[in-house]
């Protein structure tokens, strides 16, 4: 995971209140195979409005998402994070964010930075008085900055610290790496692996035909 | 320091402990066994190829396909893009990073839950986890085992271990012997009809007592199985005499001084006498009934003697609405006998009761008798390996002759992936785990049973017991009918 001090790109105001991961990304998406390649998913249902912000030029770029109270409510859905991300948002400014989607962001390397409503309010005038300018999210500072706006954010201790560091889930657990393998050390010899491959004799299958065909006439291919 | 008395979740759980938390954080665990499938798998691969991270261990991993086969022509192009998509993405991960991988048209094929016992991976004492909320199997032997959301999977094939939160424990004790013609299946039913669906919540259930250690393995996992409906982590029942008996000689049981160490380890898995439980729950097996659901959740059952629940006889309003809601969902008149429940579709099979003694006991119920006309009846072994074992004892037979269809491996009309599903308002006797509204297919209407239920009710018709037969017909139990040709005998 990339570290994340600070970050400057052009700033998008959604003004939505309650932007739900099924907005974020349709559920039609989910089955897609893939972790990346998900930035035409987002908010695919407003896409289609020619009037939608992110369907304006002058944020097409947009890299910070400043958006209206309770952002990422709904199910839980790593895809919503995913799909931000994929279109090149760094950060998303909200004066509340869903628990689950906080968490999700933080894993992923995505800022979920809490700002007090009124400055959100500040930005979105400069944002939209000035399309195009652009917003500085400072981690270490704690602060964001846009034209003469300069505002604090609150993010946890621990998630700050794992942004700086890129850390995800899995990094963490590996600085410890070495107090695995010390554990792998010790483990019975009577514990199972998968390999090699232990079998009963291989047999072959005949696949099932539908009821009418005639039963088991038909070798595997 | 002196011995701190404990239950067997917390023996499991100890043992495994790489780095205990501080602090409230959690403990970070290590898996022995992770079993893969394809539909959570394919972005947890991806996510390693991303970050350049290998599987550290492909010799505790394994993997098959289960949720999107066909069960019909296997050998043939699977017809759906997504279901295609995903198999063949497995495959190619599974190869790209050295898992060990059981593809359709193997004899190892199969659901996931099945496949890892019938290899005799899964034992006493393990850690396992699993993509999948029924993981919980996997307790019947003792192993604590849990499902994962696809994050956890990638972290687990890259580091082999899982930072978890403690949890808490329940003892479900089933004291008596268990009625003739009632199963497990009954058992955990009734359990999820008491405590509810959200009775488990943050708990690793432990069943215990005498109805407990008559069963056998593979009761045991029906009970396991359906942990997760009661809301739960995890179901654990205690290795003994029966689980060490259906490991031994399985491909990947322990052999030699290896088999002895294990089984004197196995033999400390139990919860001491003076451990403390979090909660405790008494049943009387004597007490049980065959059990059936009649809502769209697995906690709304009733003993299959009893009537569909009217609503406005329903003190707690959250409940009344869930009821009138599921009753309307159903298509049932609120106090009809649910004996009076004519079904379309018997489906046999799933990780709950597709093994080979829940199939055994169904074809010497239904033997030389013929089904319901207008029932439809599916039975999908939980395995290709169940399937050959059923067809070397003639069960197969005895299924087509009763006019039923047998198919190939997989999980089938448990969630409708692949083609098998009911179609909307369609109703069935289901030998699976969730009765959730349209899970067997859009608007289909699931009716929770066990496997001797479903064979009663595919010959009559209606929702029927053993009893509904006839009083001299005698309930089945899941030993084989024939001789079984020795190099099929583990399936
Ligand atoms: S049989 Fe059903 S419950 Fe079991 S793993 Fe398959 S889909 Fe899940």
């Amino acid at each position: 995971m990339e570290k994340f001090s600070q970050h400057t790109g052009v700033g998008v105001p959604l003004r939505r209140s309650n932007v739900d991961t099924d907005q974020i990304i349709p559920a039609v998406y989910l089955k897609r195979v893939t972790r990346t390649g998900f930035e035409d998913a987002l908010f695919a249902a407003w896409r289609g409005d020619a009037e939608f912000v992110l369907n304006q030029p002058a944020y097409a770029t947009g890299s910070v998402l400043v958006a209206g109270p309770d952002f990422g409510t709904g199910s839980s859905r790593e895809h919503a994070v995913w799909a931000l991300k994929d279109y090149g948002f760094r950060a998303v400014l909200s004066s509340r964010f869903a628990d689950i989607f906080r968490g999700n962001s933080g894993k992923q390397g995505l800022l979920a930075a809490q700002l007090a409503q009124d400055d959100i309010e500040l930005i979105w005038k400069v944002l939209e008085t000035a399309p195009g300018t652009e917003v500085t999210v400072d981690l270490v500072e704690r602060q964001v900055r846009c034209a003469d706006v300069t505002v604090p954010f609150q993010v946890d201790d621990y998630t700050r610290w794992r942004l700086m560091e890129g850390l995800d889930d899995i990094g963490l657990t590996l600085q410890h790496e070495g107090e695995i393998t010390e554990f792998e050390q010790t483990r019975a010899s009577w514990r199972p692996r998968t390999l090699p491959a232990k079998h009963l004799p291989p047999v072959e299958i005949r696949s099932a035909r539908p009821v009418g065909a005639v039963h088991g006439d038909d070798a595997l291919a | 320091m002196q011995h701190m008395a404990g239950t067997l979740a917390e023996k499991v759980w100890d043992a495994h402990i790489v780095r205990r938390g501080t602090d409230g954080a959690p403990d970070l665990l290590y898996i022995d066994l992770h079993l893969v499938h394809e539909v959570t798998s394919p972005q947890a691969f991806e996510g390693l190829r991303l970050a350049g991270r290998p599987v550290r261990r492909p010799d505790l991993t394994i993997a098959t396909e289960d949720h999107n086969t066909p069960t019909l022509d296997i050998d043939r192009p699977i017809a759906d893009l997504t279901s295609r998509t995903q198999i063949q993405t497995l495959r190619d991960n599974a190869r790209e990073f050295g898992v060990r991988l059981h593809s359709l048209g193997d004899a190892d094929q199969g659901i996931v839950h099945q496949v890892g016992p019938q290899l005799g991976l899964t034992m006493p004492g393990l850690t396992v986890v699993c993509g999948d909320s029924h993981t919980s199997t996997h307790g019947a032997f003792g192993a604590l085992a849990f499902g994962i959301g696809t994050s956890e999977v990638e972290h687990v094939l890259a580091t082999q271990t899982l930072p978890l939160a403690p949890f808490k424990t329940m003892a479900i004790t089933v004291d008596g012997q268990l009625p003739a013609g009632t199963t497990s299946k009954d058992i955990i039913l009734a359990i999820i009809a008491k405590i509810g669906t959200g009775g488990g919540q943050g708990y690793v259930l432990e069943y215990r007592g005498e109805a407990i250690r008559a069963l056998s393995m593979e009761a045991r996992m029906t009970i396991c199985n359906m942990s997760i409906e009661a809301g739960a982590r995890a179901g654990m029942i205690a290795p003994d005499e029966t689980t060490f008996e259906y490991l031994k000689g399985r491909p990947h049981a322990p052999e030699g001084a290896d088999w002895d160490a294990a089984v004197e380890y196995w033999r400390t898995l139990r919860s001491d006498d003076d451990a403390v439980f979090d909660a405790e729950v008494v049943l009387e097996a004597a007490d049980l009934e065959p059990f059936v659901t009649w809502g769209t959740n697995p906690g709304q059952g009733l003993p299959l003697s009893g009537r569909v629940p009217v609503p406005a006889e329903i003190a707690d309003e959250g409940e009344r609405v869930a009821a009138e809601r599921a009753l309307e969902y159903m298509g049932l008149t609120p106090g009809m006998p649910l004996r009076d429940v004519a079904v379309d579709t018997v489906f046999i099979g799933s990780c709950t009761n597709g093994r080979i003694e829940d199939l055994r006991s169904v074809a010497k119920l239904i033997r030389g008798r013929r089904k319901a006309e207008n029932v439809r009846v599916l039975v999908v072994p939980s395995s290709a390996r169940v399937r050959l074992q059923a067809e070397a004892e003639g069960l197969d037979r005895i299924f087509l002759d009763f006019g039923a269809e047998w198919r190939n491996a997989g999980c089938s009309m448990c969630l409708g992936m692949n083609p098998d599903q009911l179609a909307p308002g369609e109703r069935s006797a289901s030998t699976s785990n969730r009765n959730f509204e349209g899970r067997q297919g859009k608007g289909g209407r699931t009716h929770l049973v066990s496997p001797l239920v479903a064979a009663a009710t595919a010959i009559r018709g209606t929702l029927s017991s053993v009893a509904d037969l006839g009083p001299d017909v005698e309930a089945p139990d899941g030993s084989p009918l024939t001789d079984t040709p020795a190099h099929l005998q583990s399936a």
